[in-house]
């Protein structure tokens, strides 16, 4: 079932994760992350993919209290990246995400997405200029904005804001994306725009994208995982859990039967 | 028949029903109204209070609203007694209380939102900054009488009375900035922080812009309260008789500033008119009405200030 001539980017080993009030999110939770893959995680609200997800750049660390049990290995420098000693910074620098709803900084078209770099102390213009260009490039969205980098980015319409927040993740170049329900605020021919986005970045960059939207997930994931009550009940290839899961829960949620 | 009937008589009670409605509504209504008078009547008395109360100074005041009161040192003759000492005065204390009142403000209103841990103790010193912002303003008077003027040898000065009414004016700065630092959404700084920024990357590049407008806003407040002081600065012992002007911040010689009048004695608008209006002789009372209509005149003037520089600060940031 599971695809043995890819590599792997990252590797999710009983993890449990804890909030703050004690609640077990996550129930060890096993899963690959293959390279240059897009990996959807999908299941019903409350089920902890967000939650999973989060866990890739430590972004519970903002809110003193979680705690996190069990590993996630990043290859190939088989870093842990929950380990104590592991910055929440150093693993942001090296996986970037783009959240639920368009969130871009009230600064300029041209400042959103060079703020990555800037926080890694590029102060070479002209490398800054040519990133932030390769990164709106990638985000299809240069040929809406390259005349107006100076504009405020709050003056773009709510897909072009959230393909901004992608180029401002892009630009660093990741090692990983995550996408957080990237398309749940936005309309349906903005969604198809971010879709079509996300099949162009399929092969050079590894994604995991949590989504409410079955669909979406078969159109454009390689692999797939259902979760529910924060556990992993199935993982394989897209194709597979859409035609022939393994699982009946997974295949009543698929078939719409609950969810 | 017996169907026509029926017909005609659910016709009759749609109608009575819905005739009950809108009397219904009718009375519903009523309410608004009542309330709407009430409020219109409460808004009235203090806007009214203040408005008769201003044109009285103003017209008390009239013969007075001249060049020559505002370039006048003060004087025995009422008629030839400005308010230069004063309106100086008040222009240099409100310096320093800018000066030392918005950095450490911001810098402890930025610390208990952004780095102070959440337990009981930051809960307890929340509780007591709000409190402060109460305490009644003789009180910061006594205070800096004793550790301004005797404790710290500032003497009775500009530079003491900034520090008094800065501190007074401090409480309103940390909470206007805690405000406007919550403001912020979540959403924004999660942002900043996915892309590998540091907690001082964030507040230095974000939390500080995007919340200047509210800062700038409780800040002036703050500064349009302490201008119209009076209590703490005759309590550190302000002069009420003043003819002369303090050294020049700025002179034409290298390097061009100067200190010496952060130890000048000085007076303020506030206690030239408190001054004024404790003389027998009615002529005086006719400056103080005048200097009273100028405080105001600039209250509100700060005030405008704020609301205009909050409206252009936002304009460019909608969450």
């Amino acid at each position: 079932m599971v695809n043995t001539s890819t590599p792997l980017k990252a590797e999710a080993k009983n993890l449990n994760f804890y909030y703050s009030n004690g609640h077990l999110a996550l129930k060890s939770v096993s899963m690959p992350i293959y390279e240059n893959k897009i990996t959807a995680l999908i299941g019903p609200s409350g089920c902890g993919k967000s939650t999973f997800l989060r866990c890739f750049n430590r972004m519970h660390d903002l809110y003193p209290g979680n705690k996190y049990d069990g590993q996630i290995v990043m290859h190939p420098d088989n870093t842990n990246i929950l380990a104590d000693g592991v910055d929440p910074i150093e693993v942001r620098m090296r996986i970037s995400m783009v959240f639920q709803k368009p969130n871009p900084f009230p600064k300029t078209i041209f400042e959103n997405v060079a703020y990555g770099l800037r926080v890694r102390d590029e102060k070479n213009n002209r490398v800054v200029a040519d990133k932030v260009e390769e990164a709106l490039k990638g985000a299809s969205l240069w040929n809406e904005v390259k005349d107006r980098l100076n504009d405020l980015a709050f003056n773009l319409s709510g897909g072009q804001q959230q393909r901004l927040c992608i180029a401002r993740a892009l630009a660093t170049d990741p090692e990983i994306m995550l996408f957080d329900e990237p398309t749940s605020a936005l309309d349906p021919i903005a969604t198809a725009n971010i879709e079509e986005l996300m099949n162009e970045l399929r092969g050079k960059l590894t994604i995991l994208v949590v989504t409410h939207n079955m669909q979406q997930a078969a159109r454009i994931s390689d692999y797939t995982a259902y979760m529910y009550l924060g556990e992993m009940m199935e993982y394989g290839d897209t194709d597979t859990i859409f035609t022939r899961p393994v699982r009946k829960e997974t295949e009543d949620y698929i078939t719409g039967k609950f969810g | 028949m017996q169907a026509q009937d029926t017909q005609s008589n659910k016709k009759a009670s749609v109608l009575a029903d819905l005739e009950a409605v809108r009397s219904m509504i009718r009375r519903h209504k009523f309410n608004d109204l009542v309330f709407a008078s009430i409020g219109l009547v409460a808004l009235m008395i203090g806007l009214l209070t203040l408005l008769t109360l201003f044109i009285d100074l103003v017209m008390d005041g009239y013969p007075r609203f001249n060049m020559q009161f505002f370039s006048d040192f003060p004087s025995r003759r009422a008629g030839s007694a400005g308010l230069l000492s004063a309106w100086v005065g008040s222009v240099l204390v409100m310096a320093v209380t800018f000066l030392a009142a918005v950095p450490v403000g911001v810098a402890a209103g930025l610390y208990l939102e952004e780095y102070a841990p959440k337990n009981w103790f930051s809960d307890l010193i929340e509780i007591n900054v709000s409190n402060l912002a109460g305490v009644p303003s003789i009180i910061y008077g006594l205070l800096a009488l004793g550790l301004f003027v005797y404790g710290l040898d500032l003497g009775q000065s500009i530079l003491t009375a900034g520090l008094t009414l800065g501190l007074l004016i401090l409480p309103t700065v940390i909470v206007s900035t805690r405000e406007a630092i919550r403001g912020i959404p979540v959403a924004i700084r999660e942002a900043a922080y996915a892309v590998g920024a540091t907690k001082w990357q964030v507040v230095s590049d974000h939390v500080v812009k995007y919340s200047q407008g509210g800062i700038l806003t409780g800040v002036i407040i703050g500064m349009s309260r302490a201008i119209g002081e009076t209590a703490p600065i005759i309590t550190i012992g302000a002069l009420t008789f003043i003819a002369f002007l303090p050294p020049s911040p700025v002179t034409d010689v290298a390097p061009y500033l100067n200190f010496e009048w952060l130890s000048s004695g000085f007076t303020v608008l506030p206690i030239q008119m408190f001054n004024w209006l404790s003389r027998p002789d009615h002529a005086f009372h006719i400056n103080a009405a005048a200097t009273g209509a100028i405080i105001i005149l600039v209250t509100l003037l700060m005030n405008g200030t704020a609301i205009y520089l909050r409206y252009k600060i936002r304009k460019n940031i909608k969450w």
